[in-house]
């Protein structure tokens, strides 16, 4: 990098012809009303969808189309309609095989990953650039690819629509980046504790154990999230493999029926939506800082 | 430029290299590195290795068909390469597919797909670098800034299309605040519009993210001399910011450009992949998913096909652009 840098430098110094003489330097509070206008475009860019969502999801049915800015004719019906099963929604039980599904995902996803990150990161072997790409190539399959092969065999053996078909491909993309973001958080620990630990007469799973563990934690933890919140996210693959005993929550939103065929029940989809996204904003806006390294962790490079 | 992020990120590159004395490579070490490694290759070899090999033995056989004497299904047997000439050549037993079937549309669903792709991603690229531009500044309220461009990020991509879906109602509040009155998914355009604009909307805070990392790791000294020098902004961004936040905006290009190209939630809850009852809005993974109806073997072609054109697209990436995944584990 620092070469880079100097040359970038260098050439800027180099041509005389591009040089401008210092022009008269934008005024301070323009420069800051610049900004700030940046700053809101963005912060609107980001809740205004959202905050128009729960607006929604407060509204009452009969003012779905009230363009009034804020909340208006505010009700819980729509959550009620939301968990109610009368028109054939099961929505609370879409909320829960979505915790089970993503959760299984997750738990496998770490237990076998943490232990392919440890070595990527630390351990100098044969083959490590393999095992890297075959990870970068893994990460990159296009999920509905594993569909077709997968809707027959599970069709076959009897396990369509059970939790193991959805779990499943999850961790073919789950896997990778947990493996991803853990190795790039190994990378940049104090390994130099696990060499005094094993100075002190600890062997290499007890440094491992008692000194690496406890200080991965808080990387461990940023890969688990991610994991769980791209599997809570997942509707490819459970649109095709899912039943309605197993169907997850972006399946059940997708196909919410309502009072009426082909009226969409708008107020009641946008408090539906609500239910599934309010956790996850909870989650992120709890641990922002950690899923912004984790998720520029593999990206960026110096 | 105090936060706490940018320290992480600081702290990330100037860690020193661990231990480059490592570098001869001990048999010992091979044979414990692979044991960690051994779970997570059994795990990928069932969830994606098998898939992967069935589908393509799948893709070389015919599909079972009802003999018209017997009306009884008739096992294809192998097919050679007449499932994938269904698609490229559009060959329906010989003869051209007649129009309305998956296979006629294959070459419009990947102009259509490659056409989301390209325009999404090149919105997201200007867009995000604005958006990192201004997030790499000094100002109040970064915490906020911050959490608003996780939300999109955060949201069920399902949730998303339902949200899109419900702002381009007729009645819906786009329409509303353009005083427009669009019926956003009749028309073929409008409809790609608006998925359009719900994935840059979803997506280009990720791509603003990857950027401000990389934009993070430029020292203000850098910037200061080549000021002192006379450089000029737009100088500075161009010989300066652009040359190396390079590498940065290439892996974040690679990576959404392989997520548009597998496109399948949003325009499948939006539209259903076409706008009225057309496929203007098919992309290659709802053709895939149509086509399984149709056929396992077929539809194990298509996808074959679709994951082909995305490791091409990869391959270019890492091969013409230089996108370097694994930098970090080389130098070590």
């Amino acid at each position: 990098m620092a070469t880079s840098t100097d040359t970038a430098t260098t050439d800027t110094r180099g041509s005389e012809s591009d040089r401008k003489p210092p022009g008269k330097p934008t005024a301070p509070w323009l420069k800051t009303l610049r900004t700030y206008t940046g700053v809101a475009i963005i912060v609107i860019w980001g809740l205004g969808p959202f905050y128009w969502m729960g607006v929604t999801a407060f509204r009452d049915l009969q003012f779905t189309f009230d363009t009034t800015p804020w909340p208006t004719h505010v009700t819980w019906d729509n959550f009620e309609t939301v968990f109610s099963t009368a028109r054939g929604n099961h929505f609370g039980r879409a909320l829960v095989n979505s915790v089970i599904i993503s959760g299984l995902t997750t738990i496998v996803s770490m237990v076998v990953g943490v232990f392919t990150a440890y070595a990527l990161a630390r351990l100098e072997f044969r083959g490590k650039f393999i095992i890297l790409g075959f990870v970068l190539a893994a990460s990159m399959f296009p999920g509905v690819a594993l569909i077709t092969p997968l809707f027959e065999l599970f069709t076959n053996i009897g396990w369509f629509g059970t939790y193991q078909a959805l779990v499943i491909p999850d961790i073919s993309f789950a896997l990778p980046l947990t493996i991803y973001v853990l190795t790039a958080f190994f990378r940049d620990m104090p390994w130099e504790l696990e060499e005094a630990a094993k100075i002190d007469g600890a062997s290499p799973g007890q440094a491992f154990r008692l000194v690496i563990l406890p200080l991965a934690a808080p990387g461990i933890f940023t890969a688990a999230i991610l994991a769980f919140i791209t599997a809570w996210n997942e509707f490819t693959i459970a649109s095709q493999l899912s039943s309605d005993e197993t169907q997850p929550v972006t399946v059940a939103i997708a196909s919410f029926a309502g009072a009426q065929p082909h009226v969409e029940p708008y107020t009641a989809v946008m408090a539906a939506g609500f239910v599934v996204t309010v956790p996850l904003i909870v989650m992120v806006l709890a641990f922002q800082r950690r899923i912004v390294a984790g998720l520029t962790a593999g990206g960026v490079k110096g | 430029m105090s936060t706490e992020t940018t320290d992480a990120i600081a702290s990330t590159e100037e860690t020193p290299p661990a231990e480059p004395e490592r570098a001869s490579i001990d048999p010992h070490q091979t044979r414990r590195a692979w044991l960690l490694i051994a779970p997570t290759l059994v795990t990928l070899a069932v969830v994606i290795g098998y898939p992967v090999v069935r589908a393509i033995w799948m893709s070389f056989q015919s599909d079972e068909t009802i003999d018209p004497q017997t009306g009884l299904f008739v096992e294809g047997g192998f097919a050679g390469l007449e499932n994938y000439a269904h698609w490229i050549l559009q060959q329906c037993g010989g003869q051209a597919c007649p129009p309305g079937t998956n296979a006629a549309s294959f070459w419009d669903t990947v102009f259509i797909t490659l056409g989301f792709t390209v325009v999404t991603v090149a919105i997201e690229l200007v867009l995000g670098f604005w958006f990192a531009i201004i997030m790499n500044g000094t100002f109040r309220g970064r915490g906020l800034v911050r959490a608003a461009v996780l939300i999109p990020w955060a949201i069920p991509t399902a949730v998303t299309a339902k949200l899109w879906y419900f702002i381009f109602a007729f009645d819906g509040i786009a329409n509303s605040l353009m005083g427009t009155s669009i019926v956003w998914f009749s028309d073929k355009w409008a409809a790609r519009a608006a998925i359009v604009i719900s994935d840059v909307w979803k997506t280009t805070p990720f791509m603003a993210l990857l950027i401000l990392a990389g934009l993070q790791l430029i020292g203000q000294d850098v910037h200061e001399a080549a000021k002192v020098d006379g450089a000029s902004a737009w100088q500075r961004f161009w010989h300066i910011t652009l040359p190396l936040v390079k590498p940065a905006v290439v892996v974040a290009l690679l990576f959404r450009t392989l997520d548009v190209l597998r496109i399948f939630d949003l325009p499948y809850i939006m539209t259903g992949g076409g706008a009225g009852d057309g496929n203007d809005t098919t992309t290659l993974s709802i053709l895939v998913v149509n086509e399984i109806r149709s056929g396992f073997n077929s539809a194990a072609a298509l996808s074959t096909l679709t994951f082909l054109l995305i490791f091409a697209v990869a391959f270019v990436f890492i091969k013409v652009l230089g996108a370097d995944l694994s930098q970090d584990v080389k130098e070590r």
